[in-house]
């Protein structure tokens, strides 16, 4: 039993804890509390990568009652990796946060670190039903991190964004009740072995109970035609947490990548690869319907949130393409397009800021102030978004079009792909001219002039992040290999879950 | 019994999912709150209908019935109540702030 896989879990509980006691109104307190809770979770999530590098699946069994019948929290590779983006991401997007977007509401730091326990909790568990209780800890907190601040608009947002997840819990529920009822497991290496021996009579149900719990996923992770909540829900909100909500969607994606290599996979006996026949056409959709609208959104926020859906789209295609190549290209994908993305939101609001009245919108507006430091940064984060060389997204890409071509839809994948990258840049040349060159002389109405460099410093942050996951591309992608090669044997976490120490 | 059960959950269900359908944040909230009744039921139901028997290990018991759906439904009512509780919240701040209590803040002409 190593404390190492409950840490990443406990240490943002315990800081949020820490951080409702503070009744003293000082908000750099808490601000100091919440950075070093999350430089922490950065340590512990390196701590754990390093522990299970060598292929080790780590267990810590809650209460220390054994699985099946105990909770479990399990740490393999692919846990790690996702803690350790999480833990980054969470670490700029609150950089950003204390330079002013906190001091908007009392409660700012206390959700935050609830936030990154549902998250953490979530890639950490072991247990379809911990699995739903980690996801409304994540969907709560960001219920109030969504409207932190206040206003109409975020208001209106907020109510949808609330309904429309109640009713994935709900469905959340009824799948996993119908799991239950059927195989008697809730512990996902349980219900892996016993979806694999369902008796005849029990696959339908079975197999509608794994597609319910799909669609659910689906929701979470943005999906067509389960996307319509993001765009709204990210375009009202405030900067920092939009960036944090870069990890979000890569929650359903996680959920999908694991239910369905583990429980549902090619071991599943007759529920074999159960989404293999969706995931690739709906991702690949998600993806052309996302760069669409990108190109055709009337502000800056509203592309930014387009962009992210069409990130989802490509990431699922990855996945979706049923090998160990691909969820190696889709899994070096993800920290990329989750750092791009959250880079995008950041940069979107230190420009809207600039533009006085226009703000957001895509329209004719006043010169930036410093309009060359921020074109700049501009261009890098659109080459790295729209995938081009010599950033990361275009090794994501690449890895992703060069697994496709062992997929027999491989034409599909190719040009929906190279479609979506092409519309992406459409869409930001059209935004960086308009933003920069297009600039109307006669509106000398200034904006909020810029905070310094200071600002600037979590966006340049992600993008070294992005520039790091290039250079380091060669390690790093053996990382993700290694990753997917664990997904792809799942009686080893299995064996290591349900028979702990024991021999083969 | 059994078809009692899946009657009533069939009624929630259907009842939950027009109500979620329309307009006004009220019946909307409603019908969320229809859905859980009918998913908390049915999880309850997962661990097959017994009458009369305990859940935990009794001297003499004749048979048991399964703890572990009533553990799950417990955790279900917890969170549904307070996610119900929450959207009720919002929904009124929305009415406030908005003016009207239509789902898109804004009412058909």
């Amino acid at each position: 039993m190593n404390p190492l896989v409950i840490a990443p879990a406990l240490l943002p509980l315990l800081a949020a804890i820490l951080l409702l006691l503070l009744r003293h109104p000082n908000l750099r307190l808490r601000r100091w509390v919440s950075l070093v809770a999350v430089l922490g979770q950065v340590g512990l999530a390196l701590a754990l990568m390093a522990a299970v590098s060598a292929g080790d699946i780590l267990v810590y069994a809650l209460g220390h009652w054994p699985a099946p019948f105990g909770i479990v929290l399990v740490a393999d590779r692919l846990t790690a990796w996702m803690l350790v983006i999480t833990s980054l991401l969470a670490l700029f997007a609150l950089l950003y946060a204390i330079r002013g977007d906190d001091a908007t509401g009392r409660h700012f730091h206390i959700l935050f670190q609830l936030q990154l326990f549902g998250l953490n909790g979530a890639f950490l568990t072991g247990d379809l039903f911990n699995l739903f209780v980690f996801f409304e800890i994540l969907l709560l907190a960001s219920y109030g991190l969504l409207l932190h601040g206040g206003g109409r608009e975020r208001t209106r947002a907020g109510l949808h964004f609330v309904v429309i997840n109640l009713l994935g819990s709900t469905l959340f529920l009824f799948a996993v009740g119908t799991l239950y009822g059927v195989l008697g497991a809730l512990n996902m290496a349980d219900l892996a072995v016993k979806v694999a021996a369902t008796p005849a009579e029990n696959v339908a149900l079975v197999r509608a109970a794994g597609l319910l719990l799909f669609g659910v996923f689906a929701l979470k992770a943005a999906l067509l035609p389960f996307y319509l909540w993001l765009p709204a829900a990210y375009t009202h909100t405030s900067a920092a947490v939009a960036a944090l909500f870069a990890i979000m969607t890569k929650v359903g994606a996680y959920s999908i990548l694991r239910v369905y290599t583990l429980i549902f996979g090619a071991n599943a006996g007759p529920a074999a690869d159960l989404i293999e026949p969706w995931l690739l056409p709906l991702a690949l959709a998600t993806l052309i319907i996302g760069m669409l609208g990108a190109v055709a959104s009337t502000g800056l926020r509203q592309q930014t949130a387009y962009l992210v859906v069409a990130s989802v789209g490509s990431l699922l295609a990855a996945f979706g393409l049923t090998s160990s190549a691909g969820i190696a290209a889709g899994l070096y994908y993800l920290p990329h397009t989750t750092f791009a993305a959250a880079a995008l939101c950041l940069r979107a609001e230190v420009i809207a800021r600039q533009r006085a009245s226009v703000g957001a919108r895509l329209a004719l507006g006043p010169a930036l102030a410093d309009s060359r430091r921020l074109g700049g940064l501009f261009l890098i984060t659109a080459v790295a978004v729209a995938g081009l060389p010599p950033l990361s997204g275009f090794l994501g890409k690449f890895l992703t079009l060069r697994a496709a071509l062992a997929h027999p839809q491989w034409p599909w994948v190719m040009g929906a792909v190279l479609t979506a990258g092409l519309l992406s840049l459409i869409a930001l040349a059209r935004t960086g001219s308009l933003l920069f060159y297009r600039a109307d002389p006669n509106l000398e109405v200034p904006g909020t002039p810029s905070n310094g460099i200071g600002e600037l410093v979590p966006i340049i942050g992600l993008l070294l992040l992005g520039l790091g996951l290039t250079v380091g591309a060669g390690p790093l992608f053996d990382q993700a290999r290694a990753i997917a090669e664990q997904m792809w044997q799942p009686q080893l976490y299995i064996q290591a879950v349900l028979n702990p120490g024991g021999s083969p | 019994m059994e078809f009692l059960i899946a009657l009533i959950i069939g009624v929630l269900t259907a009842s939950g999912v027009y109500l979620v359908l329309r307009a006004r944040t009220f019946p909307v909230v409603l019908g969320l709150t229809f859905l859980s009744y009918a998913v908390n039921l049915f999880l309850f139901a997962m661990g097959r209908l017994t009458l009369g028997q305990p859940p935990v290990i009794a001297p003499n018991a004749s048979g048991y019935t399964d703890p572990v759906p009533q553990a799950l439904v417990l955790t279900a009512i917890v969170i549904g109540f307070a996610m119900t509780a929450f959207a009720l919240v919002l929904a009124l701040k929305a009415r406030a702030e908005l003016g009207n209590d239509h789902v898109d803040g804004e009412d058909a002409p």
